[in-house]
């Protein structure tokens, strides 16, 4: 099964603005974006249980003309608060990026994988 | 034949540095004005908080003085936005200072505006009165006892005050805090380019060459807007623009990707094309500006305490094999000293340790052996009403961690490998964002008073 890493050409996260974070996913080849896509693994509700973030509060886009995904949550602490750790929001993407993507079983069934 | 702007960024973050043949070479192929946005909330609220900026007096200097003889030479307008990387009074006064050294160094007479941006706190807490101040979200909590407790409050600017400098004849612009896009969007405006082509001209400008394929370094870059788009071309040959970067651009640090809200309004980019022109430019169309109420974005920072820090290396294995025990009873073992020793009770200060770990060999002591096969450090942080008495914790939190006691040893042990004596630095001041708000205004220009000087 492929790491997630394996199937982008970027990963990353940034602060939008000093409340939010927002990550982006560019795909190596439309194949591995709607394999992604399908999956499920980086969804509104997996994002929620990965950080911990209320569902309503995760947005996620999709740019399929670059094959990109964005998804942006509001920040677990605000940039540079007493307990933040990372003021530039760049190492908030880490647990995704090896993130293991299961195969689209959709052509072999017929049957549409659960999200 | 429309109307055609040549925009100019000088780079993305004044003091960052571009290259001074780019920028010469971006004045030859005709511009009508230089840009640059020279702050950022990204580091955090010490800079709006302390009045302090993050760049070098050196480093400012040199990007804004081949920026301003270039501008002065061409004869055209050099505007830079978020002075002094906080926008805020000291942040602008310290900016101006620079710029009349350089002029007075370098002969050059020009009219100058200055545009402020921190607002009285007083004015503030009128507006909350009357219901003009509303949360973002998430928004810090915000009421007229948090607006006097703050250290400083700043509104982010719209591109009017600079047309309003634009207006009034001056040559160098130097404003506070300002929507990024606007330094670059103002002009245009003003000569008839439409908004929603020049709100997304500014978006794609304010990070310099960080719209290119692969950026090696940041630099300039170069766009030219008309009445149906804008077309981006880096200035240094060596970058190229391919629509896939310009777009990945205009995601960069946006929480919504076919949104983006400036003061008057939403900048849609839902419909808008990028084209490949030749093998570094691209011709952005089909962007759209929807108006709404006016309302500029307000920052505040207040006072959080005070922060001594220390940090520590581990690697001794039998520490390692038992560290969330060790921690755990070292914690205990430091609140009760700080209570006897320094009179502080838990909820008066913060105390985090931090720990970083390399599960694989480390060389951190720098003699070329691997003698570890783990190694974990650990930042140790402090925040107390006072210096003295964040100091005075983060001292306990340090001794008391390099003598604690493990079974398997009998005898005074030393834990925590310091790389500096002393191994506690005090590292001053430190501020939380208290706001994230917008305020309704009736009159864009109104909060940001505008001085003008001949020098």
């Amino acid at each position: 099964m492929p790491e997630l890493w394996q199937l982008t050409r970027l990963i990353r996260s940034k602060n939008a603005g000093p409340f939010e974070l927002t990550f982006d996913l560019i795909f190596k080849d439309r194949k591995s974006f709607d394999q992604v896509k399908t999956s499920g693994i980086v969804s509104a509700g997996a994002i929620s249980r990965l950080y911990r973030v209320p569902i309503d509060q995760v947005r996620v886009f999709e740019l399929p003309a670059i094959l990109a995904l964005k998804v942006s949550i509001p920040r677990p602490a605000f940039s540079g608060d007493i307990n933040d750790t990372d003021v530039y929001g760049g190492q908030f993407h880490s647990r995704l990026v090896r993130l293991l993507v299961p195969e689209d079983r959709r052509e072999q069934t017929g049957v549409p994988t659960p999200a | 034949m429309g109307t055609k702007v040549k925009a100019l960024a000088g780079t993305g973050g004044l003091g960052s540095g571009f290259l001074e043949e780019t920028l010469s070479r971006a004045i030859k192929n005709g511009a009508d004005f230089i840009g640059c946005d020279a702050g950022s909330t990204d580091a955090g609220p010490y800079y709006l908080g302390s009045g302090k900026t993050k760049s070098s007096r050196e480093a400012i200097m040199r990007d804004t003085r081949i920026m301003m003889r270039e501008a002065l030479a061409a004869g055209i307008p050099l505007l830079i936005g978020t002075a002094g990387f906080g926008g805020g009074k000291p942040h602008l006064e310290r900016m101006l200072g620079y710029v009349r050294e350089l002029a007075e160094a370098n002969h050059w007479h020009f009219k100058l505006a200055a545009i402020n941006s921190e607002i009285d706190k007083e004015v503030l807490v009128e507006a909350y009165r009357a219901g003009r101040i509303t949360p973002l979200h998430p928004a810090p909590r915000l009421d007229e006892e948090t607006i006097r407790g703050a250290e400083r409050f700043v509104a982010m600017m719209g591109l009017e005050p600079f047309q309003h400098a634009l207006q009034a004849g001056a040559q160098v612009i130097i404003a506070g805090r300002s929507s990024d896009v606007s330094i670059y969007a103002a002009l245009p405006v003003l000569r008839g380019i439409p908004k929603a082509v020049a709100l997304h001209a500014g978006k794609i400008l304010e990070c310099g060459a960080a719209s290119v394929a692969q950026r090696f370094h940041p630099d300039c870059m170069a766009i030219t807007l008309d009445e149906e788009g804008f077309t981006v071309e880096p200035p240094n040959p060596a970058m190229r623009c391919t629509p896939e970067s310009v777009i990945a651009h205009t995601m960069y640090e946006n929480a919504d990707l076919f949104s983006l809200v400036e003061p008057g309004g939403v900048l849609d980019t839902s419909a808008v094309k990028y084209e490949a022109v030749g093998d570094r430019a691209v011709r952005v169309t089909g962007s759209r500006f929807k108006p709404a109420p006016y309302t500029v974005k307000l920052e505040g920072a207040m006072l959080a305490g005070y922060r001594s820090v220390a940090f520590a290396g581990v690697d001794d294995p039998l520490v390692l094999r038992q560290f969330p025990a060790f921690m755990a009873g070292l914690k205990k073992v430091v609140e009760k000293k700080v209570r006897d020793s320094v009179g502080l009770d838990a909820k008066q200060y913060t105390l985090s340790w931090r720990v970083y770990g390399d599960p694989g060999s480390a060389d951190w002591h720098g003699n070329g052996d691997q003698t570890a096969d783990h190694a974990l450090g650990i930042f140790i942080d402090a925040i107390a009403p006072t210096q003295a008495l964040a100091g005075a914790v983060v001292t306990v939190a340090w001794h008391t961690g390099l003598h604690h006691p493990i079974p398997e040893y009998d005898g005074l042990i030393s834990n925590f490998a310091f790389p500096t004596s002393p191994p506690g630095i005090d590292a001053g001041p430190v501020y939380r964002f208290c706001a994230n708000h917008v305020w309704h205004l009736d009159n864009p220009c109104e909060p940001f008073k505008m001085t003008l000087e001949n020098l």
